[in-house]
């Protein structure tokens, strides 16, 4: 009875030693540098930064030193600065990502043409005549968005989905998910956003939803910087050359444009956007 | 002859993968690339041929004592040692080998078809030498059958004209089916 105890006992025994031994001598000296910049990285593991997770971007950087430190968007600037002061470089400006609705299709706004009472996912709903609201373009606001994201920032609220601006870290994982690629990845220093994606004509958006863009070119000729332009009937604001004045979000007859500077949409959450007025 | 006959018949007719059904875990998860599935296959016959010969005097070493019954526990027990002992070894010695095998050399501690050939050695009574040969034919043949599959598998990706319905997964476990259907035309080959 003790026999056989005994000998499984000893052959662990010895292979432990073995073992030991065996990392002793095999010993293969990590880089410090590698330990030094995991340790900095937020450890998310979303793979935003364009690798397989946090110990693979730190790899990456350790085997070269001239990769640019702000690749990691939950980390943001912080994370950049310390990762550069690791590896001795000058930090890349990191540029906040945020996620960005482009819908406001909210409950009263939007109208439907059913009674939803499948499964409670977009990816679900979509199957069905492009989802319950009557604007094929838009958020279907069954929270697709909210189960994917990992940091609590994106809701929906009104039937539309939100983005909490404090908590998003522009992982970009919300976009991959919504079924109608309403989300976008933009730099959280644009401020003024055309919430919507309808390339309806004007008049069929304008019945479908009354938020909606209809195409009128007015924001157009208001807007001073050429930011903005009209295609496929619906209002496009290039990032690289808006002001955040907000010309156009006054001008707009249905709303559609949304300066996130102004307190007014009721469907925002209050805290980011006073956090989002006072960036600004 | 019979170490020609035997190792011929590991890798045609009693085929780890596609005949017994063994290992086949790594067979359907690596097999996505070909450059990994030959790595996978390599460290895999690597592993085999070494764990059998450290397995085969152990089993000589429980008989003696009468406690064969251990053999399931303890051969997991060396293989897992064993699988340690040669990543660490490589990762000094062969650190490319080390990073192109990456994931794979840990999770063949715990492939069936390793502990399989150990296990089916010692029930048919081979020799030690005709063991180790036996496990290097059991390696090849998985090898094999990782080339392959990788090879059919690279083809089918690019394909447009899959239905939407079978495409990844389906269509993996379908084209596994014929190529171990294929397989089946070799039985009776060798004895």
């Amino acid at each position: 009875m003790l026999t056989p105890i005994l000998i499984v006992v000893a052959m662990g025994f010895v292979a432990a030693a073995i073992l030991t031994i065996a990392s002793k001598v095999f010993f293969v000296p990590v880089d410090e540098t590698f330990a030094l910049l995991r340790a900095e990285l937020p450890g998310a593991n979303c793979g935003a930064c364009g690798y397989a997770g946090c110990d693979d971007y730190a790899n990456a950087l350790t085997e070269d030193h001239s990769l640019s430190c702000s690749k990691c968007p939950v980390g943001g600037a912080e994370v950049a600065d310390k990762l550069a002061a690791v590896l001795g470089v000058e930090s890349g400006s990191a540029d906040k990502q945020v996620a960005m609705v482009m819908c406001n299709g909210t409950k009263e706004a939007a109208k439907t043409i059913m009674e939803y009472d499948g499964i409670k996912t977009c990816a679900a709903a979509k199957q069905f005549f492009g989802g319950l609201s009557a604007c094929p373009y838009g958020c279907i606001g069954l929270g697709d968005c909210e189960a994917a994201c990992d940091f609590d920032a994106i809701h929906i609220c009104d039937g539309v989905a939100v983005v909490n601006r404090d908590n998003c870290v522009g992982c970009g994982v919300c976009a991959k998910t919504c079924p109608n690629a309403v989300i976008k990845i933009q730099s959280a220093k644009n401020l003024v956003v055309v919430q919507c994606k309808s390339e309806a004509k004007g008049a069929v958006t304008r019945k479908a939803c009354s938020n909606g863009c209809i195409g009128c070119k007015k924001c157009e000729k208001a807007c001073k910087f050429d930011a903005i332009t009209v295609e496929n009937n619906v209002a496009r604001i290039d990032p690289e050359k808006c002001k955040n004045c907000g010309l156009c979000a006054k001008e707009c007859p249905t709303g559609a444009i949304n300066n996130m500077r102004v307190k007014k949409a009721p469907a925002k959450p209050a805290a980011p956007k006073a956090e989002a007025a006072k960036e600004a | 002859m019979l170490i020609v006959t035997t190792v011929m018949s590991m890798i045609l007719v009693n085929n780890y993968v596609l005949a017994q059904f063994l290992g086949i875990c790594p067979f359907l998860g690596v097999s996505k690339k070909l450059d990994s599935a030959v790595g996978m296959g390599v460290a895999v016959i690597f592993v085999m041929v070494l764990a059998t010969i450290a397995t085969w005097p152990i089993m000589k070493l429980l008989n003696s004592f009468e406690i064969g019954y251990l053999q399931t526990v303890v051969f997991i027990l060396v293989i897992a040692a064993l699988v340690q002992l040669i990543e660490m070894m490589m990762k000094k010695y062969i650190p490319s080998l080390h990073k192109a095998l990456g994931v794979y050399l840990p999770l063949i501690t715990t492939n069936c078809a390793v502990l399989g050939v150990c296990i089916s050695n010692i029930d048919a009574g081979y020799g030690y030498v005709l063991s180790i040969f036996n496990a290097a034919g059991a390696g090849i043949g998985f090898l094999l059958a990782m080339v392959l599959f990788a090879g059919v598998r690279g083809k089918l990706e690019n394909e447009d004209g899959v239905p939407y319905a079978f495409r990844g997964v389906p269509l993996t476990l379908i084209t596994a089916a014929m190529l171990s259907l294929g397989f089946m035309g070799f039985s009776g080959l060798f004895q």
